[in-house]
């Protein structure tokens, strides 16, 4: 684990990378980093992650200034601007269940092919997908998701890296750290070493390439 | 007591104490407001806690606190909070009592469909799918009609929801469950008639001998 600046971490995604997020609406996402991320203009990206929020939060704002040529999320109704650039053919959009997606990319973070689930079965979820029938019930195959970049917030890192989530603002963020090539995560403090024992250290360490300390809020 | 006042009134009839219940967003959060504290009932919100208290004004959030419509809240003693693996894993597995969610249409052989309406609306559905497809009971809290149309139709013709029947759909005007043999009235309000109650709704109801009048 490396402490760096923002400028630093982001200047290692490219553009066409996929890049997972963390965040539900505005919670837990690591804005500092995608500040950067509209800074440097990185194009093309392919996003995943839970929600778009909103237009000028989170997310959002990648959208918002068309760095995104898909995203793979649940939900995009809190962004117009999504829906907008959707309905018109400029982005891609793959819309999955929330709990399909997040075990997809728990799968593509613990070593499986992807997962079988209920969930979608019947619906046009369904469609192209294979069906496999296990003691007289449906489920469809989900292949697993991995992605180049993660982008995770947590409250705070200590010197080894190790992370500390906070109430809701977890979500995504520990299950796309698994699934991703390199981790950077943004923290709003950084703290010595056995701080916080073995049993409240939520995300080891050793998973995390680059951490980043927020910036302030304006 | 508006409309939907009264359709969250009676959905949280249905809950037994101790009960792990999801509200969805809009018309099911109101529920929460007719649940009497000593239920015990735990509010689980899908991104990632259980024991949702009330919501809290901003001056009084911790930020990285909401439910699931973005809301700041307070937690009850006893919650968790977790990620979103966990909190799909409680709503897959089977382990969340009720859940209760707006509709859209919901049909003869209690499909719902509530996600999009093709080329209009496109929100996606969120946990909607899970949530229908996992919990143990499924409640439709919405209103009768929407602009005049019946929401209770023959059949869905938006994209469902889940291929599974729900349990209840509870409207302002009736109670409705159902079932193998198709959607029987188990209640119906006091101010409404049954051939006025007909008229709105497009599906077939079954009316029953014991057809109870609802409790507003």
């Amino acid at each position: 684990m490396k402490v760096v600046k923002a400028e630093e971490a982001i200047s290692f995604v490219n553009d066409g990378d996929s890049i997972m997020i963390g965040g539900f609406l505005t919670v837990g996402t690591p804005e500092t980093l995608i500040d950067e991320l509209i800074k440097q203009n990185k194009k093309n990206l392919t996003i995943i992650c839970n929600d778009t929020s909103f237009e000028d939060k989170g997310i959002g704002r990648l959208i918002f200034h068309k760095l995104a040529k898909k995203v793979i999320t649940s939900h995009i109704g809190t962004n117009k601007e999504t829906q907008r650039q959707y309905i018109e053919k400029e982005l891609e959009v793959e819309l999955v269940p929330q709990g399909t997606l997040i075990e997809q990319i728990r799968a593509g973070g613990v070593g499986l092919g992807g997962i079988l689930t209920p969930t979608g079965i019947g619906t046009v979820v369904e469609n192209g997908k294979q069906i496999i029938e296990i003691d007289n019930k449906k489920y469809i195959l989900e292949k697993a998701i991995k992605g180049k970049v993660a982008l995770v917030k947590a409250k705070r890192s200590d010197h080894l890296g190790n992370l500390q989530f906070e109430f809701t603002a977890r979500n995504f963020n520990p299950i796309i750290a698994m699934a991703a090539e390199l981790v950077i995560v943004e923290v709003d403090e950084i703290v010595p070493a056995g701080t916080f024992g073995p049993d409240d250290v939520h995300l080891p360490g050793a998973l995390v390439d680059y951490v980043v300390i927020r910036r302030n809020e304006k | 007591m508006n409309l939907k006042e009264r359709i969250a009134k009676r959905v949280a009839k249905e809950f037994k104490p101790g009960n792990i219940v999801n509200l969805g967003i809009g018309l099911p959060t109101l529920v929460a407001n007719y649940v009497p504290k000593e239920m015990n009932i735990f509010f689980h919100g899908e991104n990632g806690v259980l024991g949702i208290g009330s919501e809290v004004s901003e001056e009084y959030a911790n930020l990285n606190l909401t439910n699931a419509g973005g809301r700041f809240i307070n937690t009850l003693p006893g919650a968790m909070t977790f990620d979103t693996a966990f909190s799909f894993a409680l709503i897959r597995g089977g382990h969340l009592d009720y859940t209760v969610l707006g509709g859209l249409q919901v049909d003869e052989e209690g499909h719902l469909a509530n996600w999009m309406v093709p080329g209009k609306l496109i929100p996606g559905m969120g946990g909607a799918m899970d949530l229908v497809t996992g919990a143990k009971k499924v409640i439709i809290a919405m209103t009768h009609t929407t602009k005049g149309k019946p929401k209770i139709v023959k059949k869905c013709n938006l994209p469902l929801t889940s291929s599974r029947r729900v349990d209840l759909i509870v409207t302002e005007y009736a109670v409705i469950e159902p079932t193998d043999e198709g959607l029987v009235l188990k209640e119906i309000a006091p101010d409404i008639k049954i051939d006025e109650l007909k008229t709105i709704t497009e599906a077939e109801l079954i009316i029953p001998e014991d057809l109870k009048i609802m409790e507003l």
